[in-house]
Formats: C-alpha cells, sequence, structure tokens
C-alpha cells in the first residue's frame, strides 16, 4: 500500500529540491495537526487544573502555574458525575444490545429465512433512509409518550432510547449483506445435519460474522454516546440524564473549570474506546464508504 | 436468491429416483406454514420497532401537520393553517436562511479543507497513523463537548480565538456573540468536529486511484495541479459528490451547536430549523406547527437523500 504511486513520483521526492520541500511540508502538517487537533484538546484538560482566578486571566498561561486536582474531583462530586455517566452507560449497553440482538436476527430472517413479503419488508426498512432522523423527532416523540394501543408513556425510560435505536436501516442493512455472503453450502450442510434456525444463526453465522458486528457494535455505542436531541427530549428528569443533557443543563451556574473538568471526564469514555480499537475503526470507515 | 433456486431446479429433475412419491400437499404446506412462522418470528422484534419508531411517526408527522395537536387532547382537523402560521412567523425566515447559509458555508469550509487535507496527507510518507488518529479524535469527542469547549473558546474576554488573534496582532473579533460572525464561527466548530470521517473516506478514495494514471499524466507533462485536475478529481468524483450530498443532508439538520452555543442569537441570527421545531414543540406547546415545519424538512432532505441513495446503489454495480 504505502509503495504506490500517488501525486508525486518517488523520483521528485528523492531529489534534493524534493527532498527539502517534503520535509519542510512535513513538518507544516504536523505542527498545523498538533495545534488545530492536539491543543484544543490539550487546552481543556490542563484548563480543568488551573485555578479559577487563573482561567480568568489575559493573557492565558499555557501551563497551570498549581495543578488543581479539586476541579476534576468537585465535577465528580456536584455536578452527580456518577449518575449521569451511570445513566449514559446503561442507555448505550441497553442499545447496543437490544439492536446487536433484534437487528441481526431481522437481518438473519431477512437474508435466509425467506419470509413471504421479504422483499416488501426490506424496501420499508431501506426507505427509511430517506427519512432524515431528526426531521422525526417530534412525532416520534409524541410516539414514545404514548405509545399506540397499549398508551405507555416511556419517558424518562432508557427504553425510550433502547427501542428506538432497533430501527436502524443502516445497520440492519449492513448485516443483512454481511448475511448474504456467508458460504450457502456450509449453511445447507448444517441443516441437513439437522441444525435448526436458531442453532445454525448462534454455531454458525454469529461466529463467522464477528467483524460485522464488531462495527455494528462500535456504531449503536458511538451513536447513543454522542447524541443530544432525543435524551434532551425524553429524559426531563434531571436524575436520569445522561451526561450530554446534564452537561448543557448544569453549564449555565457552575464554575468555569469545574465545567471543563466535567467535559473532560465526559469525552474520557469514547476517546479511550477511539485509541483501543482505532485502527478496526478507522479501518472500517475507510472500507465502509469506498466499496459498498 | 434468486440465483440458487434457479441453479436448484435443474438438478432436482434430473434425479435418478422418479418413483419417490412426492409428499402429501397438505403436509408440505403445513411445513411450509411453520417455515413462515419461524421466519417471522425472527423479524418481528425489528419490524415492531420499526413500525413504532419510523414508519408510524413518518405518517404522523404529515397528519398532525394538518391538525391542532396538544397531547391529552383529542385533535382536531385546521386545514393548513399550521403551514400558514408557521410560514408568517418571522423566525421562519430567519431559520431557513441561517440553515442554507450554515450549509453553504459548511460545503465551502467543510469540504474543500478535507480534500486538501487528505490530498496532502497521502503525499506524506511518515507518521501515517499518527496524522489518522489525530484528525479523527475530535469526532470522538462528544458534539455537547465540542460546542461548549468552544463557546469557551469564543468568550470575547479570556477566550482563546481572540486571544490567537490577538497574538498575530489581528483585530479581535466578536464569534459566536455577534449577529454577523455568529453562523461562520458555528460553521468553523461543526468542521472542526466532524471534519476526521470526512479526511479518513477522502484518503481511502485517493490510494484507489491507480500509479499508472499519474506516471502517464507527468510522461505526457502534466505539473501537479494539472495532475489534480485531470487525474485526483475525476477518480474520485463519485466519492467527492457522494460526500457532498451527505453533507448536505447532514448540515441542514444541526441543533446542537446553536442551542449550545448561542442560544439561536444574537437577534435570531443563529435559529436553524431544526431548533425552530424544537421550540415549537417544547417552549409553544404547537405540535401541529412543529410537524408542519418537519414536513417541510422532510420534503427537501428526502430529494437529497434519494438522489444519495441512487447514487450509492449505482456506485455498487460498477
Amino acid at each position: 500500500m504505502s509503495d504506490t504511486r500517488t501525486l508525486l513520483s518517488p523520483a521528485a521526492l528523492a531529489r534534493p529540491r524534493g527532498r527539502a520541500a517534503y520535509w519542510s511540508v512535513f513538518t507544516g502538517v504536523v505542527l498545523l495537526f498538533t495545534l488545530a487537533f492536539l491543543f484544543p484538546v490539550y487546552w481543556m484538560v490542563t484548563g480543568a487544573a488551573k485555578s479559577p482566578d487563573e482561567i480568568a486571566r489575559t493573557p492565558p498561561t499555557l501551563v497551570p502555574e498549581q495543578w488543581h486536582l479539586s476541579g476534576y474531583t468537585d465535577a465528580w462530586d456536584l455536578m452527580q458525575l456518577p449518575a449521569h455517566l451511570w445513566n449514559t452507560v446503561v442507555q448505550a449497553a441497553g442499545a447496543w444490545l437490544f439492536q446487536l440482538v433484534l437487528c441481526t436476527a431481522a437481518a438473519y430472517a431477512l437474508s435466509q429465512l425467506r419470509p413471504a413479503f421479504g422483499k416488501v419488508v426490506l424496501g420499508g426498512i431501506l426507505a427509511t433512509l430517506m427519512v432524515p432522523a431528526q426531521a422525526l423527532v417530534v412525532p416520534k416523540y409524541l410516539t414514545v409518550a404514548d405509545l399506540p394501543l397499549i398508551h405507555v408513556s416511556l419517558l424518562n425510560d432508557p427504553l425510550a432510547i433502547w427501542l428506538p435505536a432497533v430501527a436502524n436501516a443502516f445497520n440492519l442493512y449492513l448485516l443483512k449483506r454481511f448475511f448474504d455472503q456467508l458460504p450457502r453450502d456450509v449453511l445447507e450442510a448444517a441443516e441437513i445435519d439437522g441444525a435448526g434456525k436458531l442453532r445454525i444463526l448462534r454455531s454458525i453465522v454469529l461466529p463467522m460474522s464477528r467483524p460485522v458486528l464488531g462495527v455494528v457494535s462500535i456504531f449503536a455505542l458511538v451513536a447513543v454516546w454522542q447524541d443530544f436531541l432525543w435524551p434532551l427530549m425524553v429524559f426531563s428528569d434531571t436524575g436520569r440524564q445522561p451526561i450530554s443533557v446534564a452537561l448543557v443543563q448544569l453549564s449555565q451556574n457552575i464554575q468555569l473549570t469545574v465545567l471543563i473538568a466535567a467535559m473532560v471526564i465526559a469525552s474520557i469514555p469514547m476517546v479511550a474506546m477511539f485509541l483501543l480499537f482505532q485502527r478496526h475503526i478507522i479501518a472500517g470507515i475507510s472500507a465502509g464508504s469506498t466499496k459498498g | 436468491m434468486t440465483r440458487t433456486t434457479e441453479a436448484r431446479r435443474p438438478v432436482e429433475s434430473l434425479t435418478v429416483h422418479p418413483v419417490q412419491a412426492p409428499p402429501p400437499a397438505g403436509d408440505r404446506r403445513r411445513r411450509r406454514l411453520a417455515d413462515q412462522a419461524r421466519a417471522y418470528a425472527f423479524l418481528l422484534g425489528g419490524l415492531v420497532c420499526f413500525a413504532l419508531f419510523s414508519w408510524y411517526p413518518a405518517i404522523r408527522a404529515v397528519v398532525i401537520a394538518f391538525q391542532k395537536y396538544t397531547p391529552g387532547s383529542s385533535p382536531e382537523w385546521v386545514g393548513t393553517a399550521n403551514f400558514t402560521r408557521v410560514l408568517h412567523d418571522p423566525e421562519f425566515t430567519a431559520a431557513w436562511r441561517n440553515t442554507l447559509t450554515f450549509t453553504l458555508l459548511a460545503l465551502l469550509i467543510g469540504f474543500a479543507v478535507p480534500f486538501v487535507m487528505a490530498l496532502v496527507l497521502n503525499e506524506l510518507r511518515h507518521a501515517r497513523a499518527f496524522f489518522r488518529v489525530v484528525v479523527y479524535l475530535p469526532v470522538m469527542i462528544p458534539p455537547v463537548v465540542s460546542a461548549l469547549l468552544w463557546k469557551w473558546f469564543y468568550d470575547p474576554g479570556a477566550g482563546l480565538a481572540n486571544e490567537a488573534l490577538r497574538f498575530l496582532h489581528l483585530p479581535t473579533s466578536n464569534w459566536s456573540n455577534g449577529a454577523d460572525t455568529a453562523l461562520v464561527s458555528l460553521v468553523i466548530v461543526a468542521t472542526w468536529a466532524n471534519m476526521g470521517g470526512t479526511v479518513l473516506i477522502y484518503l481511502a478514495a485517493l490510494q484507489s486511484i491507480p500509479g499508472e494514471l499519474y506516471e502517464a499524466a507527468e510522461l505526457d507533462g502534466a505539473n501537479i495541479r494539472q495532475r489534480v485536475r485531470h487525474v485526483t478529481i475525476p477518480q474520485t468524483r463519485f466519492v467527492i459528490l457522494m460526500l457532498m450530498l451527505l453533507q448536505i443532508i447532514a448540515t441542514m439538520q444541526v441543533f446542537t451547536e446553536p442551542f449550545v452555543i448561542t442560544g439561536g442569537g444574537p437577534e435570531n441570527a443563529t435559529v436553524t430549523v431544526l431548533y425552530l421545531i424544537y421550540k415549537y414543540a417544547f417552549l409553544y406547546n404547537d405540535f401541529g406547527g412543529a410537524c408542519a415545519l418537519s414536513v417541510m424538512l422532510l420534503v427537501l432532505l428526502g430529494v437529497f437523500s434519494a438522489a444519495y441513495l441512487r447514487l450509492t446503489r449505482s456506485g455498487e454495480d460498477t
């Protein structure tokens, strides 16, 4: 991969002038990236460690004169971060589990079990891709507030996050297409050996689908963790709010250093997950887009 | 699926046991029914969720748009009254103007910058992993956190943005607090936060361009700019168009940045369509108006989504 010819030829880069140009551009890009993408994060992490006095000073200090961890501990206690973080974890984990179980089952049915009207169902699912998610939040809110037929309200209930998360046409289609490509003879052989549909799904399809299940899992977790408008609508009860909503609600009347510390804490889980799985995440984004 | 049934049929007709009697028709039908029941058992959970949270709300948005609706009381048909009321709201024009301007600015800034960035990154031979991780880092920071972070940077007093301008001996700006600069300030935040994904997709597209094309162009005497114009851009045209449509769809639904950073102000300069929908529903308790606005947004974005889906479909076929 690294030796393929790009815009510039290796010969041009090997010349002294080319090499000088290359290294100066390289240095420039490193500086630019550090300044644009790493520096704001650094500023946030160190800002939370400054004293309330120091953070309001102009010109600002590059390194905290004194490291105050009280910003972080205050955020943890005053803003009830453990509770909000826990809410977020519950919401994200549930959405992930519901999506994985129900979308996988549905995708398996559409791909392998040949239900009558399967094409119609798939068409209906794909049609929802044309509807921008946010344009539907208000009627979706009304549905969640008063479920048709059973007249139950899911407001302030994690189910309000979990169940709508299942209606994700993109993930379902991703799974269905993967199942379509599984080797047919293996599945048929299992069937001849007397394995039931559930057994085939559990012991053959799922183990073979590890990569796509990983991608769907990451998408599902990130989507819930990063969402703002939907949880803002469905959780009016402060004690149930995820961290994203709580941060905005509390941002008005809290000390700046404490707020910034809370922002850092709120970012840690997803950033940590990214750093841990960055290879897979980056490969997934790059591959998923160019080849459908 | 049709392919396999067709392939199997001739084999069945060639089987050398013509004497074996087929199972009785009733048995077969019962088995087929059991197969169907099982298939739908697997489908059920997903189907119910789609019905409740996608199909039903989509129909309901259209229905409520023509009703006077408050939760708890029975709805009342009002014809197009919601649409006329919403259309005469002075905020309506502001919201659409802001949303379209935001989308346009996001295309100008948020589109050219990642492309150039990917172009440069693709030429660099060292520290590739570093660049990829760093450019994607802001995407993993929760949008609410990036919005609050930039709100702090934009602070007219001790904000980092003005500090940087002072350091460069440039005049300071009101950023998100000025009526004429607020929208651009929000576009900068959105671009910073979302650029990573776009850059990575472009990088992948650039890497799939066959090197011989550049070699041939170079032999023909094309300089760098000509190579970009005649090789890089035509070769990535599909991805460029795809990302452009995606970005239009995404930026027209902008909500978090104006809600968190500016609260729609100053002087309605950053009220967006989705923000207005939110206000109608949760501030004015006017769900008819909110749904009328939603339908307008839905129709407009549906066009772009349909174009996007067609494009990706045709891309799969080739």
